[in-house]
């Protein structure tokens, strides 16, 4: 018996059986069915404990920093193992290849594969492709070689191994393992083209490592005399075969991912699903066409990152992420801790100093002459050679792992007599790699000056200068006349950018992927959210202080953002950069000067207005999951009574209002209606306009009843306009966000930006206008729709105004507000 | 060529001192030089626009600039030429050779600074020093020009978005008054420490004339 999940399958049917089966003379209240649960019960068991390992392995931050953690997993491993030998005298639970390559690996791989930064990745994948080819059979050769010579030599007495089963052995010794390389790596940031390096190289050569473990296994049980000359070159054949239709295969159920993706807008709760599902049948089908399965999954990975990112919501691509490095971290947890546990056991030692020792050293000779000189021919090709400390990491970072350890459990015992020599030998390979390269791996990195990674975010002047810079270097080589990198990926771009995202990729989305944007984009939502809590902590009044305002803020955003984009980016204003500095930097900054002294500014009309905002009209949404049921449903606020009650509600305080200020009739709704439709068809870019429009169709006539209520108040001049704009799915929307509320607002201009400034000077409201809107901080204009200050719009401003005039006269006797032809305008935008 | 021969020999040799380049360096690109030019001395921006394989580069015109650009010789001149010979086909070409690994420290440091200064250039139109915000603005917007979705405005957007992050990086405690006029070549370097420009920014400069394996393509 092994891992729990083969070993009592049989019993948990039996189990069941009983339980129906048995003649029973009493109803029993209650009965211990353990049998019946084994199976599930053990795995989750072990699942919960590797966590809680990891836990409490986490929680000590000083042993981390020192010991990695995979080291510190063996040990517990160890430990464990230990408590249940000691129970059952027998080992129970050990690490079957089965498990390891069904059930543990392939999310671990997928991960990599997924995550895969594709243009470091491709850029070095000469090298990445040079080391693990040719290193991994260099490594698989010397070491079997040199262990036979050492035999016939007499080092390690007596014992059944002859030349090919020694080579076998050394082919799968030879790979360098991803999950440990992954592992060792994440903690030690070394720059990147390094870890690339090192990266790249442990996934691809499993191909090689699948290759000669399998042909040399064949090799074994052909037996010397029967191999010749085609046999070698069948073997040399099935390389290319495995390895090319692996990567192959992954790629496409990449394509096939992606262009399922682009369908599943209807059944978004399980699009994530569709990933690991097609995942994961790419990695089986691999194995059952005997390819490499770890390249197949790689690359079906690397396809489709691309193109699911685009085309899936937002959410689900959180989803994906997140549950990726769920399942990869959880797995490569349960990897090593039971590569700790598998060691306990008696059966499987059995000790040849000769043979381990010399095993370990010459893994570890072999892989330094093998780096270097490798390293030594690809330099002279390379434009950027690797230095010789990068080297010396590389050698030093050839971690032996799981995948060995799996592969020599699967050896036949009846082919190789000395099988659990092998076993113990890469156990305490795969320990002193992981475990002492492991926690040397720093020091080293440190001691040698590794050049690390930069840790920092790309800041967005930085993605632009990147994505001149190789225009820059695709120009000069075109100009040259050279055929170089940068020509060849520009030619790749091209082609990719034409056939490949117009075939995988959702129309919608295409065109709104810029990196440069998606970097603007996130710096956006960031200043909203920063903004936000600068107004929570001030205090002030600009927010309706509510717990979810933020998140429904940001999903809206996102939402919008995903829907319409290139509306929402025309409506960015020209400052809105001002709060990533905030974002980026606490101590007072231009950004943080212009905001208080627009504050002070603020300061008085808010008190006015203060009372009225706390006293009335202070409607908490109720944003929160509604106490609901619904497998596929996971928004919030769907709830068409609140909509209705929002509605009455407003209505009432706007009639309030209104009588207050002895006006007697509501203005009649369909005007301004009518103007709002009338001014969105003056938008210089209709035609999205027209589908946020549609995408929000259902909410239109409340919006407009909020833009009207809000002329209400100004009127009666004694409410607060609550602008508590709702949106099925969106929640209360963030009044703060409304466009344009405040062109007149002082505000510290930088003199770059005076031009912009001047402009929207020209279409600013009234006074009133100013006044209705006292809460609105100017410097939000960072997030207002561009179009309130920038001077391409002039036309369209200028337009805008008689109709606004023209309503005003319709719609209000007595003081004739401008109504907020923003607001309305918002609510086909946003 | 023919009588020339030696001529052209010593005036290799005074541009391979010049900018760096190997003799076959030279001869390869004097080839693709002459292959622009349509075998005249000089070569004129049209000459440059009509490489067909960039009429996708969106920064196009920047780039085609600074090839005229006096400032990119080394001779303290400012201005830009109205049709450019080989030696400063040559000297612009050589910002992108990539160092060897006999290049002294010294020597890497300054072809730091002369790439860094190639890219500052080519935002920097008006040669004042500064990239201001309406020189930035100018640049993202012919680089965004081709990514569709992102119009003017975006461009715009974006543009102000990253000055202020350059202004609030490098002049952390400004004053309310103050003002940021444009990125300065100090401020140039700060920002693209982290992206590590001048180790990435050369190509390949082959030895072996690859010129007729793409003749057909760019001279039609």
């Amino acid at each position: 018996p092994r891992y729990p999940s083969r070993q009592s399958q049989n019993r948990t049917r039996m189990g069941l059986n009983t339980g129906h089966g048995s003649s029973i003379k009493e109803v029993p209240i209650v009965t211990f069915k353990w049998h019946h649960v084994e199976t599930p019960y053990l795995i989750a068991l072990w699942i919960l404990v590797a966590g809680l390992a990891k836990m409490v392995i986490e929680a000590n931050h000083h042993v981390t920093n020192v010991i990695p953690e995979s080291a510190l997993l063996i040990c517990f491993g160890f430990i464990l193992g230990g408590m249940v030998w000691g129970a059952d005298k027998v080992q129970t639970f050990t690490l079957t290849p089965t498990v390891f390559f069904f059930y543990l690996l392939p999310q671990i791989i997928l991960d990599a594969g997924y995550f895969m930064p594709n243009k470091l990745f491709f850029g070095n994948m000469g090298a990445i492709l040079i080391y693990a080819i040719i290193g991994t059979c260099w490594n698989a050769a010397s070491l079997g070689l040199s262990l036979w010579g050492c035999h016939k030599g007499g080092a390690m007495g007596d014992l059944d191994i002859g030349l090919l089963q020694y080579l076998l052995f050394g082919s799968l010794m030879a790979a360098v393992d991803p999950v440990a390389v992954i592992a060792v790596f994440e903690q030690v940031h070394v720059n990147e083209v390094l870890f690339i390096l090192v990266f790249g190289e442990s996934l691809l050569n499993d191909g090689v490592t699948v290759v000669l473990f399998n042909v040399f296994d064949a090799f074994v049980s052909l037996g010397g005399s029967q191999i010749d000359a085609v046999e070698i070159i069948k073997g040399i054949i099935s390389f290319f075969v495995v390895a090319f239709g692996g990567s192959l295969l992954g790629f496409v159920f990449g394509l096939l991912v992606s262009l399922l993706t682009r369908c599943t807008k209807n059944i978004q709760i399980i699009e994530p699903g569709f990933i690991f599902v097609l995942g994961y049948l790419a990695y089986l089908t691999a194995e059952m066409l005997s390819l490499s399965a770890i390249l197949s999954i790689v690359f079906c990975g690397v396809c489709c990152q691309k193109y699911i990112n685009a085309n899936m919501d937002e959410k689900s691509v959180s989803t994906v992420r997140y549950t990726m490095k769920v399942l990869a971290n959880g797995s490569e947890t349960m990897i090593f801790v039971f590569l700790g546990i598998s060691a306990i056991d008696k059966t499987i030692w059995v000790w040849n100093t000769g043979f381990i020792l010399l095993t370990l050293l010459f893994i570890m000779v072999y892989r330094f002459i093998g780096v270097f000189f490798l390293t030594w021919i690809l330099n002279r090709y390379r434009l950027v050679p690797i230095g010789f400390i990068d080297q010396v990491i590389m050698s030093y970072g050839g971690l032996r792992g799981a995948v060995a350890y799996g592969l020599a459990v699967m050896l036949d015992e009846n082919k190789i007599k000395e099988k659990n020599l092998m076993i113990s030998t890469t156990l305490i390979v795969v320990y002193f790699t992981v475990i002492f390269q492991g926690i040397t791996m720093k020091p080293l990195v440190t001691w040698l000056k590794v050049k690390r990674a930069a840790v920092t975010e790309l800041t967005l002047i930085e993605k632009v200068q990147n994505k001149v810079f190789d225009h820059v270097l695709v120009a000069i080589e075109d100009i040259s006349g050279q055929i170089g990198h940068n020509y060849m990926r520009d030619k790749w771009n091209y082609f990719e950018e034409k056939w490949m995202s117009w075939a995988l990729m959702k129309p919608s989305v295409r065109k709104s992927r810029d990196h440069v944007f998606s970097v603007f984009h996130q710096l956006n939502l960031k200043d909203a959210m920063s903004y936000v809590a600068e107004g929570e902590r001030r205090g002030s009044l600009e927010f309706i202080r509510n717990e979810s305002a933020f998140i429904d803020f940001k999903k809206k955003f996102g939402d919008e953002f995903s829907e319409a984009m290139p509306d929402i980016m025309a409506n960015m204003s020209d400052d809105h950069g001002a709060a990533s500095d905030r974002r980026r930097d606490p101590v007072p900054s231009v950004s943080l000067e212009m905001h208080e002294q627009t504050m002070k500014g603020m300061r008085e009309t808010e008190d006015i207005n203060t009372h009225h905002l706390l006293q009335q009209h202070l409607y908490k949404g109720r944003k929160q999951h509604r106490h609901r049921y619904s497998r596929s449903h996971f928004d919030v606020n769907k709830d068409e009574n609140e909509v209705q009650e929002i509605f009455q509600r407003t209505m009432r305080s706007r009639l309030e209002s209104f009588k207050s200020a002895k006006m007697g009739v509501a203005p009649p709704k369909t005007i301004s209606k009518y103007s709002k439709k009338d001014q969105q068809q003056k938008m210089p870019n209709g035609k999205s306009l027209d589908r946020s429009k549609s995408y929000y169709s259902g909410d239109e006539d409340f919006e407009f009843s909020e833009g009207d209520s809000a002329s209400g108040y100004d009127a009666s001049g004694s409410t607060f306009p609550m602008r508590v704009t709702y949106r099925a799915g969106a929640g209360i929307e963030n009044p703060a966000f409304m466009p344009d509320m405040d062109p007149m607002t002082p505000i510290q201009i930088p003199p770059w930006l005076m031009e912009a400034e001047l402009d929207s000077g020209m279409v600013a409201p009234s006074q009133r206008a100013q006044v209705r809107l006292p809460w609105t901080p100017s410097n939000l204009r960072r997030l207002a729709p561009f179009r309130a200050s920038a001077q391409s719009n002039d036309s369209f401003m200028l337009a805008d105004a008689p109709a606004t005039q023209q309503r005003d006269d319709e719609e209000l006797p007595p003081p004739p507000s401008p109504p907020p032809p923003p607001s309305n305008r918002d609510g086909g935008y946003m | 060529m023919g009588a020339s021969q030696t001529r052209s020999e010593h005036k290799y040799q005074d541009l391979m001192d010049k900018t760096g380049f190997s003799v076959e360096q030279i001869k390869n690109l004097h080839k693709r030089f002459e292959q622009l030019s349509g075998n005249e001395e000089t070569i004129s921006r049209e000459n440059l626009e009509n490489i067909p394989a960039l009429a996708n580069n969106p920064i196009r015109r920047q780039i085609i600039g600074a090839f005229f650009d006096k400032r990119n010789q080394h001779q303290n001149e400012v201005g830009s030429f109205e049709e450019i010979g080989f030696e400063q086909f040559l000297m612009v070409m050589s910002h992108f050779r990539p160092p060897t690994l006999k290049t002294t420290e010294e020597e890497r440091e300054t072809m730091r600074k002369e790439k860094l200064r190639f890219l500052f250039n080519m935002h920097d139109t008006d040669n004042d020093g500064t990239i201001t915000l309406e020189e930035y603005r100018k640049a993202v917007e012919e680089l965004l020009s081709k990514s569709g979705a992102i119009g003017q405005e975006g461009a715009k957007a974006i543009a102000d978005a990253a000055m202020l992050e350059v202004a609030s990086t490098n002049v952390p405690h400004m004053a309310p008054d103050d003002f940021y006029e444009g990125i300065t070549f100090e401020h140039f370097e700060q920002i693209l420490k982290g992206l590590e420009m001048e180790s990435r920014m050369h190509i390949r400069f082959l030895d072996v004339d690859t010129t007729t394996m793409r003749c057909g393509r760019s001279t039609s």
